[in-house]
């Protein structure tokens, strides 16, 4: 299994290193920071919600607001492995619907795979509208996905390998 | 020297591309990463040609056995003959697609080599004012839905003296901004992406005539989160611009200043509205704006701001290249040039076809799509986006332009065509849309934010087979006030799918 820890604690002092120079750079910079934090550490946790709304000179409330406004942004660690299907109406068009209810079947029969994927949060259009039904497995694009390209992709990446779907079909 | 053309676009990428790409790299052949040629259903696409600007041959769907078993060859079931000929490419009129999928979009000599830059070069040997006169006159729309006249919008900004950024004092920096809306949330649609993987100098080249017509010396794209690819191709185009002086203090060595850069969106769909996709990009809740103020006299950061979508840009580097009449004598009424229609959903031969506007549904879904993908019958297109209308297979012959298809109680949108086959629930797609607004709703007004929770519920109750008259005559009246009283066209747009729904196809929701 692969641990959690593939993203580093909270480190205040590099955050605020990191956020500081951002900051500078950038007009209108609280969202900016509130993905750099997510890019680094995999979410963002309570304490950086403090630090960004000290550094930016605004509100907690201010930051938690744009928090808990964007679908991306996320308060806890994220699965290993994120598997996201598309529940828009493109990949609806060939099946998505039916992909999304046998990909919870596949994560209720398989402890370790729901805990790896997060089972699933859907997600509304990934832009691969002609080769549905489309997904998001560990940040790679898929097209035309099944339970067992996205199982395959899944084990791929967890031997730490990509898996070289389109190469054996 | 036989070289190799292996797409690095994110749907070739889905499909397999990177194992070709690497097979070949292997095997010693040179390979150069291009976008798609549109033809999404026979990716891997891979293409071959004696030198690299000589005619490709190609082959569909290929495998790593394919490459590493040598059988790349004519006589290979999926061997394509020559790319260009094929009728699926040579019967499209490709204007802003010129490039994508022949270019690497990362090289600036292949994109010089291909007539990149020209229209830039045009454009700063004319003043301002006849770059504005030249959008103008080629009566290009703005492609993200609304379809209002670009050079009317450029006009506006260009009267407009450069503002200090909100909060700054009177003394500070002025700024007018060119801000690509690059968010292409709309399911179906893919065209933003692929031009942005494909041939991205060209959005840059578009952004910079853009700046210099309207006086603008900031660029600004807001990409959505959901396209890494893009992401990256866009970062290295605009290092790369940089380092050519196409952006940077002195564009082409003139003492025209402009410089773009680009922001991510986290994943909200309203953020696709322009005045929400401002506030995301100043850093706050995508929350839309109260208009007037017009974005172009008050944008981001508060100064003189055009708003476009991804093809709208695009398109002008040809129209300064190639002038303005030309791409006016194209399309019909007062749409006019060329549009990427994509081809999505249930469909056999998906993709990216760019036609002049009038060409009819009909022949893109048949024609071009050959039929659904599963071979059963058509049950429904979407024209336009979710928020377009459902459109029953014998309203097909509607031309694709602005005015026809308004006449028809539809919407061009984006240009995207998802088709549905006859195993489609369509009230299950009308509660979808409801659905999709309450969860995408920005909260601002209450016709969106209400009526989209209320929608599903009154849709539930009609096709439990509830008191099914008064369910009906409910739903109707909720969307009028959906599209009457909504503040964007997230509520005011909701209704087309719901309303088509129920009209075309009632019996779905028995």
């Amino acid at each position: 299994m692969i641990s959690r820890s593939a993203f580093p604690q909270w480190n205040e002092s590099d955050a605020r290193a990191r956020l500081t120079s951002l900051i500078r750079e950038h007009d209108g910079p609280v969202l900016l920071c509130l993905q750099d934090v997510q890019m680094v550490y995999g979410f963002v946790p309570t304490a950086a919600v403090e630090l960004i709304a000290e550094l930016c000179n605004v509100s907690r409330a201010d930051v938690t607001g744009v928090l808990t406004f964007y679908a991306d942004l996320r308060t806890t660690p994220p699965p290993a492995i994120p598997v996201r299907l598309c529940a828009a109406e493109a990949c609806q068009a060939v099946g998505g619907r039916a992909l999304a209810q046998a990909w919870q079947q596949a994560c209720d029969q398989d402890d370790q795979l729901a805990v790896d994927t997060g089972v699933d949060e859907p997600i509304f259009c990934l832009g691969n509208c002609a080769l549905g039904p489309a997904a998001m497995v560990g940040g790679q694009l898929m097209g035309r996905a099944t339970v067992m390209s996205l199982k395959e992709r899944v084990a791929g990446i967890r031997d730490g390998g990509r898996s070289s779907v389109g190469g054996e079909s | 020297m036989t070289v190799w053309f292996v797409p690095r676009d994110a749907a070739a990428k889905s499909m397999g591309a990177d194992g070709i790409a690497s097979a070949l790299l292997a095997r010693g052949e040179e390979v150069i990463r291009t976008g798609s040629r549109g033809m999404l259903w026979l990716e891997p696409l891979v293409e071959c040609a004696s030198e690299r600007n000589g005619s490709r041959v190609g082959w569909s769907n290929v495998t790593v056995a394919d490459v590493n078993e040598d059988r790349l060859d004519t006589d290979h079931p999926a061997y394509l003959g020559e790319v260009d000929l094929l009728t699926y490419l040579s019967r499209q009129q490709r204007w802003i697609y010129e490039r994508v999928g022949i270019i690497d979009p990362l090289d600036p000599q292949d994109f010089q080599h291909h007539g990149g830059l020209a229209g830039l070069k045009a454009a700063m040997a004319m003043a301002p004012a006849d770059v504005l006169e030249a959008v103008k006159t080629s009566g290009l729309r703005g492609r993200g839905g609304a379809g209002f006249p670009a050079g009317i919008k450029w006009q506006t900004v260009a009267d407009q003296e450069p503002q200090p950024l909100r909060g700054q004092p009177s003394r500070a920096t002025r700024h007018k901004f060119i801000c690509v809306n690059a968010d292409e949330g709309d399911s179906g649609t893919f065209a933003d992406r692929m031009l942005m993987e494909g041939d991205p100098f060209s959005l840059l080249e578009g952004m910079a005539i853009a700046a210099y017509a309207v006086g603008a010396d900031r660029g600004m794209i807001y990409l959505r989160s959901e396209y890494p690819e893009a992401w990256d191709i866009l970062c290295g185009a605009i290092e790369a611009a940089r380092s050519e002086g196409w952006l940077g203090e002195s564009v082409l060595g003139s003492n025209f200043a402009f410089d773009v850069e680009v922001r991510l969106g986290a994943g909200s769909y309203v953020c696709g509205e322009e005045t929400a996709m401002l506030e995301s990009l100043e850093g706050r809740r995508g929350m839309v704006r109260a208009k007037p103020p017009l974005p172009a006299i008050k944008g981001l950061f508060g100064v003189p701001t055009v708003i476009n979508n991804v093809l709208t840009i695009a398109s002008v580097p040809g129209i300064l290249a190639r002038g303005a009449e030309a791409y006016a004598a194209l399309g019909c009424e007062r749409s006019r040039g060329t549009q990427v229609f994509q081809l999505a959903g249930n469909i056999a031969q998906g993709g990216i076809v760019e036609m002049a506007f009038g060409v009819s549904a009909r022949e893109l879904v048949e024609d071009f799509g050959g039929g659904t993908l599963s071979g059963r019958p058509v049950k429904a297109v979407q024209i336009g986006g979710p928020l377009g209308a459902y459109i029953p297979p014998d309203q097909l012959d509607v031309p694709m332009a602005y005015e026809a298809l308004a006449d028809a109680g539809a919407m061009l949108g984006h240009g995207g065509l998802v088709v549905f086959d006859d195993s489609a629930d369509m009230a299950e797609q009308a509660r979808f849309a409801m659905e999709c607004c309450a969860e995408e709703s920005c909260g601002k007004c209450t016709p969106c934010r209400i009526g989209a929770v209320r929608g599903v519920e009154v849709i539930d109750r009609l096709r439990q087979g509830d008191n099914i008259e008064t369910q009906t005559l409910l739903l109707r009246d909720l969307c009028d006030v959906m599209k009457q009283g909504s503040l964007c066209a997230m509520g005011g747009l909701t209704p087309n799918p719901v309303l088509s729904a129920l009209d075309h196809f009632a019996e779905d929701f028995r």
